[in-house]
């Protein structure tokens, strides 16, 4: 019969060569590999969304080389776009894409903004979730849809029923001008309003909702009316988070293509009426890219492109900048999306 | 002053009300079963369908989620863990100007990177041009998620002697695993919807495709092809493809608040 085993049988043997401090510091010190590579792996994935804004903006440049090359800065301020010739310069495109984004921003600033006050101020509490669902959803709507709500109901009912209604108290005004086919600067204007709004009002809110309660509680507490409290108080707390939203709306506004593709009209040229006829940078490019035959076309929409791409870059630095200023650590910017 | 931000929240939700209520008036009287499961047939014959726009778009979007979400996903945790440094800073800043590029811009880039040294349009193209809209979006909602699980949590897994890749994977990641998952959902839901890139990528076809290195449909692209066009029976299907589109777009934003709902009942 075998003893049973004795203690020091089990436990490990204490009697070899004993670690030295340096082993036990070093011992801490150890990385584990597991952390490594899930360092690094996280790492390239990080990477690719630097990268890709860095080949995006390469392969811009590449493609609009040719047409960089012919017509330089001559492209920006030119009026003609004459694919048998080959002769193109952009500027209707590019007053046309600030003009409809101004109208859609007149329209949209006041109504998001009191849609933004009236979420955080006025409205009762139980029905704030479902109006700020409301206004969220009409941001996921698809541009297609609008774009076809615009060919089919905006315009017949801006022709038949608003215009004639309208026509005879502001035709003498030069932007008024012109007989009214239906697409038009108004239309894309109109419609770019309504995809915009969302933005505007969901950033707004959140800045809204950043002002310290302390703010308005003295406010208040000085005898202002809840609206006294809000203007004069807590928009211009928030003002720089404000212009920021709007920014941000603005840069949504130029690159939208296509609501503004079916409603805008489509032809080259400036005219100042908004009831004439336009085109945006994304709307000739949707339209011209697939039937473009000659390769100086082509490189002319890359140009025009790289154009947008440039514009809508700077536009949202500056309103993340603006934002975040207020906003700060909430990602403010990101519930726009 | 108080009525007239009644009247503007109202004035900002009469066009959602009247954009549903034309797309349901107009729509859905053609939504039949040869909707759902017959394609393009000549003019004048009846019985067509959107089958291989819906296939379409399901294939491409599919595609796009493969290639994107993983690299989402990966960025996002990636910022909320080691974001703190300059690099971090980078990639977010990187990260909020691809959320603001048009995606016309982005289909411009998915031609010249991949349509014009290729020869030929294809599904491919249009999926990479749309997982590139994907990225960013994920990313974001991703960090934000991931940022929101208390630092108790990571605290007590490290302080178990877990090492840091597998608090932030099993404990960390795992905890805003909803809250991931819907932000995934709202960013397919509008990817699914983006015609503008796919215009000169996957160009659309007018047969049913399910190759993914040829021309495919997609029904945003349907849409818009037949709402331009002049018969009034493309109208018609125009219009039932919107109210489809909006659907799937609403399942995928309903889909993504359920995730939420359920978590938050289990937890």
């Amino acid at each position: 019969m075998s003893a049973p085993p004795t203690a020091s049988a089990i436990l490990p043997d204490d009697s070899g060569p004993q670690p030295t401090a340096e082993d036990r510091w070093r011992a801490l010190r150890t990385v584990s590999r597991g952390d490594v590579a899930y360092r690094v792996v996280l790492t390239a994935l990080a990477l690719a969304l630097p990268l890709l804004l860095a080949t995006i903006a390469l392969e811009l440049a590449v493609g609009a080389w040719p047409a960089l090359r012919q017509f330089r800065w001559g492209f920006l301020t030119r009026s003609i776009w004459d694919p048998v010739a080959g002769d193109f310069g952009a500027l209707p495109l590019i007053v046309g894409t600030l003009y409809s984004s101004l109208v859609a921003m007149a329209i949209a600033v006041p109504l998001a903004l009191g849609v933004a006050i009236f979420l955080t101020e006025f409205s009762p509490r139980w029905l704030r979730g479902p109006v700020a669902a409301l206004v969220e959803l009409l941001a996921a709507i698809p541009s297609v849809i609008y774009g076809l709500w615009g060919v089919f109901v905006l315009i017949p009912v801006l022709r038949e029923w608003l215009w004639p209604a309208v026509k005879p108290a502001l035709d003498w005004l030069p932007i008024f001008k012109g007989v009214f086919y239906g697409p038009s600067v108004l239309a894309a204007g109109v419609i770019l309003s309504i995809m915009v709004l969302p933005y505007i009002a969901s950033v707004s809110r959140e800045v809204l909702l950043a002002v310290p309660a302390a703010q308005r509680e003295a406010a208040l507490a000085l005898g202002a009316t809840r609206w006294e409290a809000v203007w004069t108080v807590i928009l211009p707390y928030g003002r720089a988070g404000i212009v920021g939203a709007v920014i941000l709306g603005l840069g949504r506004a130029l690159g939208e293509t296509m609501a503004v593709t079916m409603v805008i009209g489509n032809t080259h040229e400036i005219s100042g009426s908004l009831v004439q006829p336009g085109y945006t940078i994304a709307a000739a490019i949707a339209n011209e890219f697939a039937e473009a035959v000659t390769a100086l076309h082509l490189s002319a929409l890359v140009y025009v492109g790289l154009v947008l791409f440039v514009i809508s870059v700077v536009v949202n630095a500056l309103a993340r900048a603006l934002i975040w200023r207020v906003a700060r650590g909430s990602a403010a910017g990101s519930a726009a999306l | 002053m108080t009525g007239a931000t009644y009247g503007a929240a109202a004035l900002a939700v009469l066009p959602l009300a009247a954009i549903l209520g034309m797309l349901v008036m107009k729509g859905a009287g053609s939504l039949d079963w040869n909707f759902f499961t017959r394609s393009s047939v000549p003019l004048g014959e009846s019985g067509g369908g959107f089958a291989y726009a819906i296939v379409g778009t399901l294939i491409i979007v599919g595609l796009a989620c493969a290639i994107g979400i993983p690299v989402g996903v990966g960025a996002g945790i990636y910022l909320a863990e080691f974001g703190s440094g300059a690099l971090g800073w980078l990639v977010r800043f990187v990260a909020d100007t691809l959320n603001g590029v048009p995606s016309i811009v982005i289909g411009i880039f998915a031609w010249t990177w991949i349509v014009r040294p290729t020869g030929k349009f294809t599904a491919f193209a249009g999926g990479v041009a749309l997982a590139c809209i994907l990225v960013p979006i994920v990313a974001r909602t991703t960090e934000e998620m991931v940022r929101l699980v208390p630092n108790s949590l990571r605290e007590a897994a490290l302080a178990l002697g877990y090492p840091r890749w597998r608090t932030s994977l099993q404990v960390v990641v795992r905890t805003a695993g909803s809250g991931i998952v819907t932000g995934c959902l709202v960013a397919t839901a509008r990817v699914a919807g983006e015609t503008a890139p796919l215009l000169f990528t996957a160009l659309g076809n007018q047969f049913f495709s399910t190759r993914l290195f040829e021309p495919m449909a997609a029904l945003p692209l349907q849409v818009y092809v037949y709402a331009l066009g002049p018969y009034d029976e493309w109208h018609r299907q125009a219009w039932a493809g919107a109210l489809v589109l909006i659907m799937m777009v609403l399942i995928l934003g309903i889909a993504a608040r359920l995730v939420t709902r359920t978590r938050r009942v289990s937890a």
